[in-house]
């Protein structure tokens, strides 16, 4: 039976707001659909009587041709369990909702990115600006009337790949031999460009104020796009009072690729390799946190010798990626490249493994609805024991020793970039950040999907907030995978892999689902909505990196500049995540 | 002691090196270079030492499921002659995520019904994700994962369409690559001839 | 080492084979070149975590000479552009290129880089990074594993073999015209276009092109 996590609990908010709230009736759908002048006063009833402190995800939805957008929250309580819904429903001609930033400001970017793609104005909120695109371009992409240049057919299979397939570059059918396009009456030469003064006006805004007795002249440096710090190409934009910083703006979206506009036109199963390069490193991860999603909708249970070997999958990425969230972190600390040698070193040969289970050893492409792609070839499972049970122990005991009691890793880390427990949780991080700042809150014990419940593990803690317990966080994860593994191996069943037949072109049901995993980054959540047919209507995905930036700027302001590159590598993002 | 943590964390760095040259010393008598037991020690949980693969005069050997580029299948018969596998049914051109593939199937001039084999077959290598879709859902065994990872080219817009020429490779190779998905599509096929044959006769018989 | 670089047709006795080579300032010029290629680090993408397993330590590329990624263009010889192009990135990518000193090379390392990839109908890709600055070596794959990478990397070698002092762009007179970046408008602004964009978005205006699959984008 496929579990709802939304609304289980008989949480009786409806009484509060007799007039302005009611169910979501639609089939399939689930949630509160709250009237868009109370909301402000909904969230906060729902945060402070209620107890759902903790705001998960926001997101947009285009419901052309009818004229409506709609607005969806997903709220959890950190003490675990099931979460909430509610939705707000606009018009589509110039939409304005509340903002929630000032009750839950781990809204702030995704609001952003609403406004970005969709058109949809945030009242309140404190710096309303694009956020992937850039300002200027001309349109809100995600809008269902909004085509690209390259636009062919709405949905995916096109028609003129077969029986006709002659073949041709999409860029021969664009007067100027790449996907642009210009609005009508566009003239370059009178046009100025717009540029940064937004982004600057806003840094500007929102810095540490000066000292109103001693005149000093504040210096604006932009950390990124191209940087040695090897996250990806992501830009800060720091303004600095000698070193300290006082004020931080991220800029994102330069790995923006559309991930979800094609995720709309692709059919369910095509999006699935399309998944594994959001977090590129940790693909397993990605396809398990959609395969459940749609496993959802479809009500399908996958047998249980899938369960097992997705959940080896799973905690074997999150090897992976600890190991290089640790070699990077310390490259940024200044220890080039050794740690992180010895940590790619152990990582190649996890990626022989998923190269041998999978085909490739990063886009693994392994999961489907109801089971897995293929089962383990002969040896692997003997090869995973023998990682696990020998080499990968030795070599964290390794870690501990030449990393853990290291002068200049404890003196520059420990005290810095802090995040209380508070605003943790008000910023909504997850993962490795939330449980560094004193939060024990992980999904797979607050609300177990696959079969996680069966196994014996600890969620690790630590009190301070800085860089070092995340950093010592990470390196519990590891160890707890470890052991995770250790049980699965041994109690791991023969049996088949998949429920049902395999099938290429999977019809839906109608419906909205809201699927999660404790990825290594923090919460991966996938929400898709489905109108019954072979294609989704909306595909959207929470983040885990990029609501984790919204962190950054308050745990590196009074830090020093060389100390905002190694809060930005405890932070631990991936581009490919953040940028969607 | 100040410093104690730093000096215990270059010891296991000198220990790292030390036993680079104790391990080649180990080795003495056998070859730890290009040689398939090497790599294979070198990729193994005991690996200690030199970790390197030397590539080009050494590869890592690609392990059967392995996927890159696709590439078409055509059997050889006794007297030389080349039978696509392909039926043109574009079934990989619908699954493929990015739409890469592109099919041309014609008509049979007199009688009108589909060739059961692919006109023009193209993929477009600068679009294909490598996902391995097309061969998983493929009906007939006829396009499957290449190996060949060696395809690096000088000038794209000549090369990177690959053609049904380019893109077809003999059952043999496919044998030789990836023998146990070859036993599995060969077990298939010959359970669907059975399958047929099984029913022919008792279509024969009339009307008893 | 004395036998890859000795021109064919010049016998050297055997005793002195390792010691003395007869060879051609070119082949000399091009040896030392193609040995001590320093890639910039520059990494956008997927593609980008296989190219830093390319330089740890299973298939290390310092055999090769690339002994250093260096983050800094003005030190760097080739650019591997590892990773989707996309339309906001493109100025800076064409700005890093033009800071790089001659001799410099541009590998496009996986499917995004060469021809846009899996993404190539995202409205924020461009369509391959050839479209702006000119590519050397192009690798497919998605992402090439270590070993496609250093293949690529040795198919450049072997085109550096191929150059000649007396014809290599950097030494002849005049000067080497930088690219113009691209500017962020409604869409990406090739400067090299302008003319053309303001003809082409002129006659929309007027209703005499046919009106493109892009309904609702306005400025």
């Amino acid at each position: 039976m496929a579990e709802q996590t939304i609304l289980q609990e008989p949480v009786d908010i409806a009484a509060h707001f007799p007039e302005s709230v009611n169910q979501d009736t639609r089939s399939g759908f689930h949630g509160w659909v709250v009237r868009t002048g109370d909301l402000v006063q909904f969230a906060t009833t729902l945060r402070d009587e209620f107890g759902y402190d903790y705001l998960s995800s926001v997101t947009g939805v285009d419901n052309y041709p009818q004229d409506q957008m709609e607005v969806i929250y997903h709220a959890y309580k950190t003490s675990g369990g099931p979460g909430v819904e509610f939705k707000v429903q606009v018009g589509r001609e110039d939409p304005v909702v509340p903002s929630l930033v000032s009750l839950y400001p781990g809204a702030e970017f995704q609001e952003r990115e609403i406004w970005d793609l969709f058109g949809i104005r945030f009242e309140g909120h404190p710096d309303l600006r694009r956020i992937l695109m850039w300002e200027g371009f001309a349109g809100h992409p995600l809008r269902k009337d909004w085509k690209e240049p390259y636009f062919e057919e709405e949905l995916k299979p096109f028609k003129s790949r077969w029986p006709d397939g002659h073949v041709v570059r999409a860029e021969e059918k664009n007067p100027f031999q790449d996907n642009l396009e210009y609005p009508p009456g566009f003239d370059p030469d009178e046009w100025t460009p717009q540029a940064e003064e937004a982004l600057y006006k806003g840094l500007s805004q929102s810095r540490i104020p000066p000292d109103p007795e001693l005149k000093t002249d504040t210096l604006i440096v932009n950390l990124g796009p191209q940087h040695p710090s090897t996250h990806g190409v992501f830009r800060m934009a720091v303004a600095l009072d000698g070193e300290t910083v006082v004020g931080l703006k991220p800029v994102m979206g330069y790995m923006h690729r559309n991930h979800e506009k094609i995720g709309e036109r692709n059919t369910f199963l095509g999006n699935m390799p399309f998944t594994d390069r959001l977090d590129y490193i940790t693909s397993m991860s990605n396809n398990f946190a959609y395969a459940i999603t749609i496993e959802k909708l479809l009500n399908v249970k996958p047998p249980e010798r899938t369960e097992y070997i997705r959940v080896i999958m799973a905690e074997l990425t999150r090897i992976n990626s600890h190991l290089v969230a640790i070699g990077f972190l310390l490259n940024d600390l200044g220890a080039f490249f050794t740690p992180a040698l010895y940590g790619l070193a152990e990582r190649e040969l996890i990626l022989d493994i998923f190269e041998a289970t999978s085909g490739s050893r990063m886009m693994c492409n392994y999961f489907r609805f109801g089971g897995l792609a293929r089962d383990l070839p002969d040896g692997v499972l003997q090869k995973i024991k023998d990682l696990v049970y020998e080499r990968l122990p030795r070599k964290v005991e390794e870690f501990n020793t030449y990393l853990v009691n290291n002068e200049i890793v404890r003196t520059r880390c420990q005290g810095v970039g802090v995040l209380t427990r508070e605003q943790a949780i008000a910023y909504s991080t997850a993962g490795p950040i939330l449980r560094a700042s004193g939060v024990a809150y992980d999904v797979r014990r607050a609300e177990p999907y696959s079969i996680y419940d069966r196994f014996d593990f600890d969620i690790p803690v630590r009190q301070n907030g800085d860089i070092f317990d995340r950093f010592l966080v990470r390196m519990d994860e590891i160890v707890q995978s470890i052991r995770i593994i250790q049980q699965a191996v041994q109690d791991i069943p023969e049996g088949p892999i998949m429920t049902g037949k395999s099938q290429y072109s999977v019809r839906v049901p109608a419906g909205e689902s809201y699927g999660r995993v404790e990825g290594p980054k923090g919460e991966l959540g996938f929400y898709v909505i489905s109108t019954g047919k072979t294609n989704p209507w909306r595909y959207h995905v929470r983040a885990p990196s990029f609501i984790n930036l919204t962190s950054l700027a308050p745990m590196s302001l009074g830090n020093k500049v060389a100390d905002v590159v190694v809060i930005l590598g405890s932070v631990d993002i991936v581009l490919g995540e953040v940028d969607r | 002691m100040l410093g104690f943590g730093i000096v215990k964390g270059m010891w296991v760095t000198f220990k790292h090196f030390i036993w680079t040259y104790l391990d080649d010393l180990r080795w003495i008598g056998r070859k730890r270079y290009n040689a398939p037991e090497g790599i294979a020690y070198r990729s193994s949980k005991d690996a200690r030492g030199i970790f390197t693969i030397q590539y080009p005069e050494e590869k890592l050997p690609t392990p059967e499921e392995f996927r890159f580029i696709p590439f078409l299948i055509y059997d050889e018969t006794e007297t030389g002659e080349k039978v696509d596998r392909c039926t043109s049914c574009g079934i990989c051109a619908k699954v493929c995520p990015p739409q890469c593939i592109w099919i041309v199937r014609t008509n049979d001039p007199v009688t009108g019904r589909p060739v059961p084999a692919p006109a023009e077959f193209y993929i477009d290598v600068d679009i294909c994700m490598n996902c391995g879709m097309c061969a998983e859902y493929c009906p007939f065994d006829a396009i499957q994962m290449d190996h060949d990872y060696e395809i690096a080219s000088y000038d794209r817009f000549r090369t990177s369409i690959y053609d049904k020429a380019r893109l077809s490779k003999p059952a043999s190779y496919y044998r030789s690559i990836r023998p146990l998905t070859y036993a599995r599509g060969e077990a298939a096929r010959a359970e669907k001839e059975a399958a047929k044959a099984a029913k022919k006769p008792a279509a024969e018989v009339p009307g008893s | 080492m004395a036998n890859e670089l000795t021109t064919p047709g010049y016998d050297i006795p055997r005793e002195i084979e390792h010691q003395v080579t007869i060879t051609r300032l070119d082949q000399i010029y091009n040896w030392s070149r193609k040995n001590s290629l320093w890639p910039m680090m520059f990494g956008l993408a997927c593609c980008a975590i296989e190219m830093i397993c390319t330089a740890a330590s299973r298939f290390d590329f310092s055999r090769f000479g690339m002994e250093v990624m260096r983050p800094s263009p003005r030190q760097a010889d080739v650019m591997i552009v590892s990773g989707t192009v996309t339309k906001k990135m493109i100025p800076q990518i064409v700005r890093l290129y033009n800071q790089m000193p001659e001799p410099k090379y541009v590998i496009a390392m996986g499917a995004c880089a060469s021809g846009g990839g899996p993404f190539k109908e995202g409205y924020n890709v461009v369509s391959g990074v050839d479209k702006f600055i000119p590519v050397d070596v192009y690798i497919p794959g998605c992402p090439p594993t270590p070993q496609a990478l250093l293949n690529g990397l040795i198919a450049l070698q072997k085109k550096i073999d191929t150059q000649s002092l007396s014809t290599v762009p950097w030494y002849r007179k005049g000067e080497i015209e930088p690219v113009p970046v691209p500017v962020l408008g409604p869409d990406l602004i090739d400067l090299r276009k302008s003319v053309q964009i303001k003809e082409y978005s002129a006659q929309r205006a007027a209703g005499l092109q046919d009106q493109p699959a892009v309904e609702g984008q306005q400025i």
